[in-house]
């Protein structure tokens, strides 16, 4: 088998085509189960009441955010390194995705801080590296954008965005490392103190997102195939479908 | 498996946190319509710059 088949945006556009629709299939009947266990079944929270019910959005996409923008930095890395082109287009097509994760996140975030903590925002190490990463995300998207050579745009932004890596840690370990509003983990590498309803429905909900942010990606990165190969003969002879 | 819920109203009210528990679960719908729209947007564009780009070839 020739691993470097699909490498070839040519090749990978049409893969990503056949792709998508099942990812997004999948992402819907995992959302359709999540959600019936999350808001139908799960019983409710006996300190916060029915609000934390906003966990089941919350902590997908806050989990999403952080692993979208991990994934983002590899392909960043391929591009700087071996300066593969398909890698610079995948990490262009997370982009807009991950931040759409992060922005739930924190909205998601906020309307559950509201009735629990009396506050929609506060400075807190949590909430404001969850910014920064939102920051993150549209620097990487602006920068991309900024040169007249894409290919420019491709390295300039990956550096950016490899740099930016150094906040993952920081997200994650906060409620560690600060005393923060926020709680902390309630699900870690050791075990979990929740509910069994709840967890599940939880991972249901992540995996959903998961499914999701892979056929937005597979969808975008279409897209930004077709931008950068117009001018190639196979782009020409694509069916607008 | 049993709903926890009694009655619809019982479900959309959400024990009195029915306002912050929809404006977050609203907040991801639309933000899920506005991205697959933005998509089909993008990909019409890329399309017309492709068949542009035919076009100029043709004029020469």
């Amino acid at each position: 088998m020739n691993w470097f088949y699909f490498s070839s945006p040519s090749t990978f556009y049409g893969l990503a085509g056949r792709l998508a629709p099942w990812f997004f299939i999948l992402a819907a009947v995992l959302a359709a189960f999540g959600l019936y266990l999350g808001l139908g079944v799960a019983p409710t929270d006996a300190q916060q009441g029915a609000v934390y019910r906003v966990i089941f959005i919350h902590v997908p996409t806050a989990w999403m955010s952080m692993f979208l923008y991990f994934i983002m930095a590899c392909y960043c890395g391929l591009t700087l390194v071996f300066n593969t082109r398909l890698s610079a287009m995948m990490a262009r097509a997370i982009a807009p995705t991950g931040a759409l994760f992060t922005f739930v996140a924190l909205w998601t975030g906020a309307f559950w801080g509201r009735p629990t903590w009396g506050t929609y925002w506060v400075w807190d190490a949590r909430l404001t590296s969850e910014l920064v990463l939102l920051f993150l995300y549209f620097g990487y998207m602006a920068l991309a954008n900024a040169f007249e050579d894409p290919r420019r745009g491709d390295r300039a932004a990956a550096l950016l965005a490899l740099i930016g890596v150094v906040n993952l840690p920081i997200i994650y370990f906060s409620v560690q490392w600060w005393n923060t509003l926020h709680q902390g983990s309630s699900v870690s590498f050791k075990g979990t103190s929740m509910h069994v309803t709840m967890l599940t429905g939880m991972l249901v909900m992540s995996f959903a997102a998961w499914m999701y942010a892979i056929g937005a990606t597979l969808m975008r990165v279409r897209s930004v195939i077709l931008e950068r190969e117009r001018r190639a003969q196979w782009a020409r002879n694509v069916e607008a479908a | 498996m049993n709903l926890y819920w009694s009655s619809w109203a019982d479900f959309w009210a959400m024990g009195g946190h029915a306002y912050f528990v929809w404006m977050s679960y609203g907040a991801l719908v639309v933000a899920i319509v506005v991205e697959i729209l933005l998509l089909r947007v993008r990909r019409k564009r890329a399309l017309a710059a492709i068949e542009e780009e035919r076009d100029l070839e043709a004029e020469n």
